[in-house]
């Protein structure tokens, strides 16, 4: 089986106050392609640190990551930000649209920095994934003039706009009521599965980590468990 | 190259041009002089050159200070035997009397020949005047006609003649404007000035000839031909392109100084959006670090910032330039008077794009310190809000682009000043202003924070502390309003104490009149006519009128080929000396080198003993036993240094370059200047109007009446001053508010914060007003102490006059940039006391 993600022995310290402060300490993690994971564990425990080592946006301390058979420490700040454009996508926990432009727009940007195809092309896609997600008719609408639920809705059609390999999600419903909260990962769990997206999901919501067939907790920056609940790949 | 830069900087452009837009008028309003200055600069400088002919009436002119040998005239016979039409025009200054009204007045009395001006018309009221003057008719300026309180068709006296008002000339072509103001000039014919008398022995006089000589070609072969006739007899030759260069270099010098201003407008502009695009970078590091995170390289989203910036300050030059050229326009009516040829503006594309470019440069420069720090946001912002991006502790782009900054500023400075010496010490003097305005700035957010303020009031101390909050504004706004403070201060400063040197308050017991022109055997009968208190302190002197001939033997003709440390300066040759001969030393003089003669004979007699002032003689390149030759009315006079003294140029008195020992230069032919005092503004005019009647060639200056042309001078120069100062104070406003602008957001939220707390709208108010008063008080008095410091070194190290602060006129620009801050930082927030507070914290 390929690993599209592959961590070893990663570690992160920081100094604080002149002393150093270890956040994530000794990790191993495997994650297959197309596999669907849910990072757990209550705030502090290391979960965003890890995200952020896993999509390249911060280096390690100590050990490696090799993403899509790329290892990521062999890369510069800049080769980084073109893997992310061409392999990775994001959903934020506060969605983060760029707020002066227009929702086609903001899901046009990973489009336009990698490139391919026409501008035509690129605006058809754009229109598409909006329609995908149900906003057809807001694509000229600015961020403040959706709601929330709306806005994460961009943030998916923009996240999934280049086809990417993998896709890491922090807390997508974090700011987001139940209900809406159920709406947008239902969404996300569609589009993944039509887009057959490798998913890394970090959140301190156990019932949502349950809808992903594997779960990793950390705790105090280790990984504590590396739960399995159904075979590996998608759901569907 | 990839397109995402310039398509993101084109989506972002809409929500940028309202956060940062109102800075970019900062630098619309640099554009907008340059391009004014520039443009209006080349039109006058084009108007006199295709009015050269008019501007000098004449094709050529010669001129002298004395009537022109017979040499010369022979030149001007043979030339107009040849078909060349001439005039001449003889100026002399001399009392004019009116006796309707009794008024008298030292004034210019020209006597000019038919003919002149061969090119131009000359406009009089009535029409027609010019050219047809009777012997007993004079035409005079509008300003002759408010001193003497004539009518038209009043009489005047000018030596001893008497004229008929015949009308006013309006317009002269060949006027530079105000000199019919400060000057004003009574035309009479040829002959008839003459027939005055006024013009005797040893009087001030100007002897000008006009020629009509067409051809370009024919005049440079009379210069050629008679050159060194007309050095030799000392007869100035000048053709009208030799005037209207000249003219025209006067004008771009003038020019130039004015371009100045608009750079150091811009530049303050460029501070401006320095600031702007500091907050705006900040407000968007969540956002850089999103698109770092999806993919973006760090060249991409630099480069679309910079190309924002760009595009501003593109927007923003060409609304300057726009600006500029109305202004252009506006121009040539607003100075007509000021002018010397009628000026037809025409829109010059080279001028507005420099302008464009500049302001787009300028714009650059300054947007690109604050971007740099894009390039340092981490990704992982998008996911850890408030991470700050890491400083780089040796960044050579940083460096590059401070010294960058530096380069252009100093680059623009030499384009714009007249000359590169003064260009460079512009941009030094920009610098040094700027670091300790910054460093003002700093240490006031500073300061601020310090304060120990447990016991204030709160909105006080809210106040207060806004000044060091995140992201504050505190050292860009002490730079824009204490540099505007600095400017109009030190503009004031200095003005205030060259009005207070030039002003001649009447001191009791100096003299208050000055007598010249007074012929030996007129002396007796002039100095009988003074009352007899003014008779007894009169300081009566003899001007003997000299030339120098010779230095050590070697004849001035000679001089051209001495070498360099030899040579004497040609001014310090050319001059019509006036020496007198003392026993004592005057008042206001020292000697610096040798002794003083006393009453022993001289060693040679037949070599005159003299003293020399110091700064002549350096000129002159002589010094202790040297010999200088005189030709004193036709006679040559041998003398020989044997004193250097220092002489007190400012004191009212009679002052000289060179004193003889008496009895050398008794028996040489002379005029005399008495200065006298003498009480009671009623007294002096009884006293002139007597003394035209019987001496008409003698002129008086009043004291007084000279103080009513001194500040006829400094009205207009002041013009030009509340012209700077105001745009210093525009520029630092318009900073001001720009920066309010981009911090808008962050003080809506607050403010909707406070609201929701439970502040009422006036807490909200005191807390704005103690943050504008005291950022407004305390940044003009940092910029009011460099102008304390600037205006202190121009006036006693530049002018070389003693230096007084005037502290009402810090205490008023004190007072006016405080109160503008405040009453613009209130206007500007007056949102966060309307607007309710839900919406602004829903941020809709």
């Amino acid at each position: 089986m390929s690993h599209v993600i592959v961590a070893e022995e990663l570690g992160k310290t920081y100094r604080s106050g002149g002393r150093p402060l270890t956040v994530l300490q000794g990790v191993n993690l495997q994650v297959a392609d197309e596999e669907r994971l849910a990072i757990l564990g209550p705030s502090g425990s290391g979960k965003t640190t890890l995200l952020g080592l896993l999509a390249g946006l911060d280096t390690p301390t100590t050990g490696r990551v090799v993403l899509n058979g790329q290892d990521l420490s062999l890369l510069s700040e800049d080769e980084r930000a073109a893997f992310r454009a061409r392999n990775v996508g994001f959903v934020f926990q506060s969605f983060h649209l760029l707020p002066s432009l227009t929702a086609r727009e903001n899901v046009l940007v990973p489009l336009e920095l990698l490139g391919d195809g026409s501008g035509r092309e690129r605006r058809e896609r754009a229109g598409r994934l909006l329609e995908r997600v149900g906003l057809g008719d807001r694509m000229d609408h600015y961020p403040l003039q959706l709601s929330g639920g709306e806005q994460q809705r961009v943030a998916l059609a923009r996240a999934f706009s280049t086809r990417p390999r993998i896709l890491f999600a922090d807390e997508p419903t974090g700011n987001l009521d139940q209900d809406t909260g159920a709406t947008v990962i239902d969404l996300l769990d569609e589009l993944n599965q039509e887009a057959r997206t490798t998913l890394v999901m970090v959140t301190h919501d156990p019932a949502l980590a349950q809808r992903t067939p594997r779960v990793i907790r950390l705790a105090g920056g280790h990984l504590v468990s590396d739960e399995s609940s159904a075979p590996v790949g998608p759901t569907a | 190259m990839n397109r995402f830069p310039l398509l993101l900087a084109r989506w972002e452009s809409r929500h940028s041009l309202s956060r940062v837009g109102v800075y970019m008028l900062s630098i619309s309003l640099g554009v907008a002089s340059l391009v004014a200055v520039r443009s209006f600069r080349a039109d006058v400088s084009r108007s006199i050159e295709q009015e050269a002919q008019v501007l000098m009436g004449a094709d050529l002119r010669l001129s002298s200070r004395r009537p022109f040998p017979d040499s010369v005239h022979s030149v001007v016979d043979s030339l107009r035997a040849a078909g060349h039409e001439s005039a001449t025009m003889v100026t002399a200054a001399s009392m004019v009397l009116a006796p309707a009204s009794g008024n008298v007045r030292l004034l210019q009395v020209r006597g000019v020949e038919d003919g002149w001006p061969f090119y131009g018309e000359v406009n009089t009221t009535p029409a027609g005047r010019w050219g047809m003057l009777q012997a007993d008719e004079a035409l005079v300026d509008p300003a002759v006609m408010t001193q003497l309180r004539l009518e038209p068709g009043d009489t005047i006296r000018v030596g001893a003649s008497s004229f008929h008002v015949a009308g006013t000339v309006r317009d002269l072509p060949t006027d530079l404007g105000f000199q019919a103001a400060v000057a004003p000039r009574v035309y009479v014919s040829r002959e008839a000035l003459d027939a005055t008398g006024i013009i005797g022995f040893g009087s001030i006089a100007r002897y000008e000839t006009f020629l009509v000589i067409a051809e370009p070609t024919d005049r440079s072969i009379l210069d050629d031909r008679y050159q060194a006739a007309f050095r030799a007899a000392q007869v100035g030759f000048e053709t009208a392109e030799e005037q209207a260069d000249d003219l025209t270099e006067a004008v771009g010098f003038l020019g130039r100084y004015l371009g100045l201003v608009g750079l150091g407008a811009l530049l303050l502009g460029g501070i401006g959006v320095g600031s702007a695009i500091h907050v705006f970078v900040k407000e968007r590091l969540t956002e850089v670090a999103v698109l770092r995170c999806i993919g973006a390289r760090q060249a991409s989203v630099f480069t679309s910032y910079l190309l924002q910036a760009a595009g501003l300050g593109l927007l923003g030059a060409v609304v300057g330039a726009v600006a500029g050229v109305g202004l252009q326009q506006l121009l040539p009516g607003l100075l007509s008077s000021s002018l010397p040829v009628a000026v037809d503006p025409q829109v010059s594309w080279s001028t507005v794009g420099g302008g464009v470019g500049m302001g787009v440069w300028v714009a650059l420069i300054f947007a690109l310190l604050p971007l740099l720090s894009i390039r340092d946001v981490p990704p992982l912002r998008a996911l850890r809000h408030g991470l700050e991006p890491a400083r780089r502790r040796l960044d050579p782009v940083r460096a590059g682009a401070v010294g960058l900054a530096a380069l252009s500023v100093a680059l623009l400075a030499i384009l714009e000043a007249p000359s590169v010496p003064e260009g460079l010490g512009f941009a030094m003097a920009l610098a040094v202003t700027t670091g300790l305005l910054g460093g003002a700035g700093k240490g006031l957010a500073s300061l601020a924070r310090r304060l120990d303020l447990r016991r204030a009031p709160y909105s006080l101390r809210q106040g207060v502390s806004n000044l060091f909050r995140p992201r504050n504004q505190t050292v860009s706004v002490t730079l824009a309003l204490g540099f505007g403070a600095f400017v109009v201060g030190t503009v004031l400063l200095t003005r205030t104490n060259l009005t207070r040197e030039l002003s001649f308050q009447e001191v009791e017991g100096q003299p208050n009149l000055l007598l010249f022109d007074i012929q030996s055997d007129q002396r007796d009968g002039v100095v009988a006519m003074l009352p007899p208190a003014a008779r007894s302190q009169a300081e009566v002197t003899s001007l003997v009128p000299a030339r120098l001939t010779a230095i050590n033997g070697v004849p001035r003709a000679q001089f051209s080929s001495l070498p360099d440390e030899l040579r004497p300066a040609g001014w310090a040759v050319r001059r019509d000396y006036r020496h007198t001969f003392r026993w004592e030393l005057s008042e206001g003089e020292t000697l610096v080198a040798g002794a003083w003669w006393d009453e022993a004979p001289a060693v040679d007699s037949a070599v005159a003993r003299i003293s020399v002032e110091a700064d002549l003689a350096s000129e002159l390149k002589v010094g202790l036993g040297d010999r200088l030759t005189w030709d004193v009315s036709g006679v040559p006079v041998e003398s020989e240094i044997v004193s250097l003294r220092t002489v007190d140029w400012g004191r009212f008195q009679t002052n000289f370059f060179v004193v003889f020992e008496p009895g050398s230069l008794d028996a040489a032919p002379s005029t005399y200047v008495i200065l006298a005092r003498m009480e009671g503004a009623e007294g002096r005019a009884r006293f002139q109007r007597d003394l035209v009647e019987s001496y008409p060639n003698v002129s008086v200056l009043d004291l007084t009446r000279l103080q009513e042309t001194v500040d006829g001078i400094l009205a207009r120069v002041t013009q030009a001053i509340a012209v700077l100062a105001l745009f210093a104070a525009v520029a630092g406003i318009l900073v001001l508010a720009g920066a309010l602008a981009s911090s808008r957001h962050q003080r809506l939220q607050e403010g909707a914060l406070l609201r929701t707390l439970g502040a009422r709208r006036t807490q909200i108010l005191a807390i704005l007003f103690a943050e504008y008063l005291a950022l407004g008080v305390l940044a003009t008095l940092a910029g009011l102490v460099l102008a304390l410091l600037a205006s202190g070194l121009l006036v006693s190290q530049g002018f070389q006059i003693e230096f007084i602060p005037d502290y009402r006129v810090l205490l008023a620009i004190w007072a006016g940039v405080s109160a503008l801050t405040l009453t613009t930082g209130l206007l500007g927030s007056r949102d966060l006391l309307r607007r309710p507070p839900l919406p602004i914290l829903r941020g809709e």
